[in-house]
Parts: C-alpha cells; structure tokens; sequence
C-alpha cells in the first residue's frame, strides 16, 4: 500500500499527558509526526487534536484505533487529502529597508494574497495562509530579499461535509463522568 | 451508586471526624474497593501512606516484597489467579522505575493492575530534587490510565476511577502517582465508586448481523477450527465457551495465556498454539475452512509468518477491544463486544454436525506428534532427565488441580505442552512480555490470591535468579508456593536457538550456578534435590504433600530441546519435529 497525507482528527477531554499519550501511539510504530496542533473544539470543554501525516492507510487505520481506545479520547478519525479543507498560517520576517528599495515586495505580497502583519522601524511580518505549496512559493520568492525568521503553523482542517466528528459525541457527552 | 460516608475506625480519635489526610483516603479508598491485600515496597515519598496502613492493619494486608520488581509480578500473579485488582505500592524514583516491568507484561498481558507511586512535593516538581522521575511520562505508553495527583481532594476520585479502568472491559494496568504534599493534606472524605466515564466504553456494541453472518458460516463450514485466549478467561465466559464449542462440535486449541479457561481431557481441546505449540493446532490453521479466534489476538509467537497464516480460512474474531481487529489478521467477520455475552449469541444459532472426519485429522496429528516428541519427553529412554517427564509426574500428583506458576524460557513452553488443568485460571505465566523473573513472585501473589489451592511455580535456573530474593517475601508470608527448579544449567531458551540458528556459538547462555540448596536453605525452606530418574517420583510426592513452601530442584539435561518449533520467520505450517 502506498504512503499518502492523512489528517486525524482526534476529540478529548481536556487533561495533561494526554498529547504525550497520543503520541507515543506514533512513535512506538516509528511514525513520523509532520504536524500537530491542539485546539478547543466547536464542544465546550472538548479539546480536539489536528495531526498530520504521510502514511499508509493500513497503519493509519491502526493507529486511529489505539488512539481512540485511550481512556480521555471521545472520538478520532481520519481523513485523505480530498476529504477536508485545510490551511497552515506562515509569518515570513524581513528587513524594513528591503521595502524601501521598490515596489517588488508589495507586488509579491499582493500577488500571493498575503499580508503585511505589522511594519516597525527595522522588520516587517508577512503573513500569508494556505497550502504548504503556497506558503512555500511566497518563502521562495521572497528569499532573495532575505527571510530574518519563518514559521509555519502546524496543518489545521476541517471535514468536508455538513456535521464534523464533534456531531457523534454529544450523546457520549450526557454520560455521567468524575471530573478529574 | 450511592455515595458512602466513612466512619473513622475505632483506634482513630475523635469519632465525629470528617476530614482525613490523603494519605488514609488512600487506604480507606482501597478498602472500599474491596482490596484486603496489596503488595509493595516503602520509601521517603509513600511513607505518609504506609504510616496510614499502619493503623488498618487488620483490614489491608501488606505484603513486603524485597524488590519492586518482585512486589507487582505478585499483584499479576494475585490478580491472575483470584479474578481481582492487584495493588502494588511504591515510592518515587527507583521504586516507581523499578514497577515498570511489570507495568509493561500486565499492559500486554490484559492483567488488572492498580500502581501507587508516592512523587516528590508538589512544590518540587521538575526540580530533579531527590528521588524524583516522571513516571507519568514514564509509564504512559505501558498503562491503560495513569494520573498525577497533586491535591488531596483528588484521591478518592482518582482511585475510583483507578479502579474502574483496570478491571473493565479489557483490563490492564493504571497508575497513580500522588505527590508527598498531597497525601499530608486534609480532604472531606467520602467515597464513590465510578461506573462511567464519558469518554470510555467499557465494550463495543453487539452486532447481530455479524452474529448471524458468524453463525452462517461455521454452520456452512467443513472444517471449522477455534483459537482461544486469555478473553475467556478475562470476560469469566469458560462456561459459556464450552457450551459453544460443544454445539458446534469445534475443535478449540488455545495460547499459552488461554491455558486451563478449558479442561485438558475436554475431547475437543486439541492443544497448544504457536512456536513451541502442539502439531495439529498448528499444521491445520492452514487447512481449516473457518477460523474462530475468541478472545485472543494473533500474537506473532501464535501465528508465525503472517504472509503463510490461514490464507484459506474465512476468519471470525470475537474481540472486546476495537483495536485488535484486523491488527495483526483480518477478519472477514468481527464480532466485537464481550465474549460472555456474544457466545452465547452465536451458539444458539450453530446446527449440531458431526465432524468426526475433521478432529479425526486432529487425532492423526496428535498420534505423529507423540510418536516423534511426546513418547520420548514423557517417557525417555536415556538416563538424563527431560523437563517433559517432571511436569508429567507432577499431573500425576496433582490431578491437574493446581495453579501452575511459570516463569519464561524453555521450562515455560514445556509446562504449558504438558501441565494438565481441571479449573480455569489456573495457568500463570508471562506470554505477550516474556518476563523472565515473572514466575517466583506471580506465584507468591497467586499462593496470596488463592489460598486454597496448591500453587506450583515452574522455574528455570536463569528466570529464578533475577527475582530470587522474593524467597525471602515467601518465608515471611509463609504463602505455600511450591518451587520446582528445572535446573539445565544453562539460559536453555536462547541455547537452543544458538544450536538451531547459530551454529552452536554458545554466546553467555551457561550458567556457573550458585548452590541452589544452600540457597533455599539459607531462605528457610524445605529442599530437595533430584539428580536420578529413581528419585522423581517420591520426590515429587513429598514436593506437593508437604503442607507449604517447598524448593525442589531437578537436574534436567543441559541440552535438551523443546519440539515441535515454528522457526522465526516462517509459517505455521512449516512446524518442526525435530
């Protein structure tokens, strides 16, 4: 079976640890991790987890199921490329004096749909969302001026259809539960 | 449930108390769950608990085992032969480290296992301050939960729900570390046992599509064959087992960690699974037509190389845990759920066959194996002792009605081939992890769990010497653990895949023993050792009659070996005789 991106989601409680459980999951089969973001749910006190990786679907399967078996998970699932939407947020750092030099940055800042973040004295933060293939475009244009600091966030995305992952839980939800 | 108020015992003072330490609430906890014996070691961090326990002697049994190590193989051990939680105290730093053994065997083993560890105060988290580690982190891969209690009013729910997780649905271990601070703290005491947890099922949903799917097709089936495990045994579902295999006229092997959830003479157990199994089991998985896993879960010790395991068979895989499904074989029909409850399902649904061509296969197997292994393990015709003729005398002795306690190696595989069993849970050995120094301390905790019942604990000269000091734990709870030392002199296992594999390049497999007798001696125990074939039979004889602990050494050939074999790597079909 052949490699592919997968995106997992992964609804839980909100506990310490439980990212380290989580991931633990990956590394015991020697998975490599390409992001992972952690972020409140569209369900109060629901924490929910974005992970990305390039695996077969086989070992995805698997592993979607021991993470969904750890006590505090409520629910995780997968999705191939073409079942979610999805963006990563990148902030690209430059000298201020760079701008001062023409109009060549706010055309290439304006072509990619990106934004100026904020403008000071000495830098300026480009800010620019998408795929990994855009963000990596705008990088690619903007090296030869000289990139002081970039980042890009982990993947974050959303499944293509009209309920998320969250609609199956509210049953488990009513359960009642201690609350540590 | 209904929350209990707990009444201060009488040596505590004054009566109209409300609020205990952490420390107490944690034994009061434990009293409430139903635990009378628990299994540890003290240390700076837990000491404000085992203070506490002082006071509830009477109610709670502590058990000192001489390592931590030795401390939770005997909660396994409890566990495994009573059907309860095993408890096992510790102190932080080395004392939780030294837990994480058994932690991983009773993981991969489905044993339930309640871990307390004490951890530094509060205030000195993440301070490396002395004896401090991060056993959540630790312990988190090898646990089924794991907690950091760092607040008094924690305890209480933290136990519960401690408990609840490692005995429902598929068990394991839990581990609750509660700092120093915590357990001097105060709290409003009352307890409340935990059913529910909102993002945990105990057990998938039945689905009866599947059932009668299952039950089509076994009723279709020309050669229906049945794998069974330790879920038997977990879900408490042997009766239920029974009656199924007996409807549908099923020939049923098991895993070593199904051993004894079905009795030895039962004319449709056709034996043992995997590397060192019995024959037919294995030779036929390749033949058979449907296959029936209950409660076990394609170990690769049972099924060899998966590219040659069962590709004929439309396979059924009754599971209580989700994950098991198509992780190691696929299913072509899962039933998930409980197999005390799906058993019987399906069973209703099976037609009465006569299968007599097809067990007839098992029989024919069973006939080549005895004349190629069996006969000469049992019954050798030369002078040097088989660990085979050992086991085979004590069945003899026993009448199959004790718990067999192994520890890992080749003894292990030869007591599993050749132990007989009336009653489940009566097998207790290592399988998933492979613990060598599991045996002597499970037996101690099994002696413990099942007071009634002769424990014999099946041990080899190597798995003996890493947890021998717990001879001194056996003496000091004068628990009636029954020692038989299969001694080759030698880490019979690894040289014997060194003479197959290796080209006899004995590579640190011989052992320079220490002198055993003196040894148990030294421990306060009744010895006796066996060089000659003349002195078996007596010896075992007095071995199991005399009323407690007993170390009997056998001197066994140094270079035996244990057949059939499945080599690594190859298919289950491929088993060797010799």
């Amino acid at each position: 079976m052949e490699k592919q991106e997968f995106t997992i989601t992964v609804y839980t409680e909100n506990q310490v640890g439980l990212l380290h459980r989580i991931t633990t999951i990956f590394t015991k089969r020697k998975i490599n991790l390409e992001s992972l973001t952690t972020s409140e749910s569209e369900i109060e006190g629901i924490h929910r987890f974005t992970i990305a990786v390039t695996e077969t679907e086989e070992q995805v399967i698997k592993v979607v199921k021991q993470i969904e078996k750890q006590v505090e998970v409520l629910k995780a699932d997968y999705y191939k490329k073409k079942e979610v939407v999805q963006q990563e947020l990148a902030l690209y750092k430059i000298a201020t004096e760079t701008l001062t030099n023409g109009i060549e940055i706010e055309r290439i800042v304006r072509e990619h749909n990106a934004r100026f973040l904020t403008i000071e004295r000495e830098f300026v933060v480009i800010e620019k969302a998408g795929y990994k293939r855009e963000t990596k475009a705008l990088f690619d244009e903007l090296e030869p001026y000289g990139i002081k600091e970039f980042v890009r966030s982990g993947r974050i995305a959303v499944a293509r259809q009209q309920f998320g992952p969250g609609k199956d839980i509210e049953a488990l939800l009513q359960t009642n539960s201690p609350s540590i | 449930m209904a929350s209990i108020d707990l009444q201060p015992t009488e040596n505590k003072s004054p009566s109209h108390q409300t609020t205990i330490t952490g420390a107490e609430a944690v034994v009061q906890a434990l009293i409430q769950e139903g635990v009378d014996i628990a299994f540890g070691y003290p240390g700076g961090a837990i000491m404000p608990v085992y203070d506490a326990l002082y006071d509830y002697q009477d109610r709670l049994h502590h058990v000192l085992a001489r390592h931590e190590q030795g401390a939770i193989h005997a909660a396994q051990g409890f566990a495994r032969a009573s059907g309860k939680v095993g408890v096992c105290l510790a102190t932080s730093g080395p004392g939780a480290t030294n837990l994480i053994t058994g932690i991983a065997d009773a993981q991969i083993d489905s044993t339930p296992l309640v871990c307390i560890t004490g951890q530094v105060p509060s205030h000195l988290l993440g301070s490396d301050a002395f004896q401090e580690t991060d056993v959540i982190g630790i312990s988190m891969p090898v646990t089924k939960w794991n907690y950091q209690v760092t607040k008094a009013e924690e305890i209480p729910l933290a136990i519960a729900k401690a408990f609840y997780i490692a005995r429902s649905g598929r068990p394991g271990p839990v581990l609750i570390d509660i700092t120093k601070d915590a357990q001097f703290q105060q709290l409003d005491f009352h307890y409340e046992k935990c059913t529910s947890i909102r993002s945990y099922r105990e057990e998938p949903a039945i689905e009866i599509d599947q059932i009668e799917a299952a039950a089509n097709a076994i009723n279709d089936a020309k050669r229906p064959y049945v794998l069974f495990g330790q879920g038997i045994i977990l879900a408490e579902a042997e009766q239920e087992f029974k009656a199924f295999v007996e409807q549908g006229n099923l020939p049923a092997a098991w895993t070593i960690l199904g051993l004894s959830a079905m009795e030895t003479s039962h004319p449709l157990n056709v034996g043992m699974l995997g590397m060192h199994g019995n024959y037919g089991p294995n030779l036929l998985t390749n033949e058979c037509d449907v296959l029936i896993a209950v409660g076990m879960r394609f170990d690769d010790r049972v099924t060899g190389n998966l590219e040659k395991y069962a590709k004929q068979a439309k396979v059924i895989h009754l599971e209580i845990d989700p994950a098991e499904i198509n992780k190691n074989v696929f299913a072509h029909i899962p039933i998930m759920g409980n197999a005390k409850k799906t058993l019987p399902l399906l069973t209703q649904r099976l037609q009465k066959k006569d299968r007599s061509e097809w067990l007839a296969r098992f029989a024919e197997c069973d006939r080549l194996e005895h004349e190629k292994v069996i006969q000469e393990e049992l019954h050798p015709t030369k002078d040097i002792l088989t660990m085979g003729e050992v086991i085979h005398i004590l069945n003899e002795k026993t009448g199959g009605d004790a718990i067999i306690v192994t520890d890992v190696g080749q003894h292990q595989m030869v007591a599993c081939r050749y132990a007989e069993f009336v009653q489940s849970k009566s097998n207790i050995t290592s399988g998933g992890l492979g613990t060598m120094g599991f045996g002597l301390p499970a037996a101690l905790g099994a002696a413990l769990g099942a007071p009634d019942r002769t424990v014999v604990c099946v041990v080899g000269d190597g798995g003996l010497q890493m947890t021998i000091q717990e001879l001194a734990t056996v003496y000091q709870t004068q628990a009636k653990v029954k020692v038989l030392l299969l001694n080759n002199e030698f880490l019979g296992m690894v040289r014997q895949w060194q003479q197959l594999f290796f080209d006899k390049r004995y590579s640190s497999t011989e052992m320079i023993n220490p002198d055993f007798q003196l040894l148990a001696k030294g421990f306060r125990m009744p010895t006796n050792q066996v060089t000659h074939r003349d002195q078996l039979d007596h010896a075992l004889t007095e071995f199991i009659e005399t009323d407690g602990a007993y170390f009997l050494e056998v001197m066994v050939g140094k270079e035996n070996n244990v057949f059939p074999m499945i080599p690594s790597g190859s298919g289950v079909a491929e088993i060797r005789l010799d």
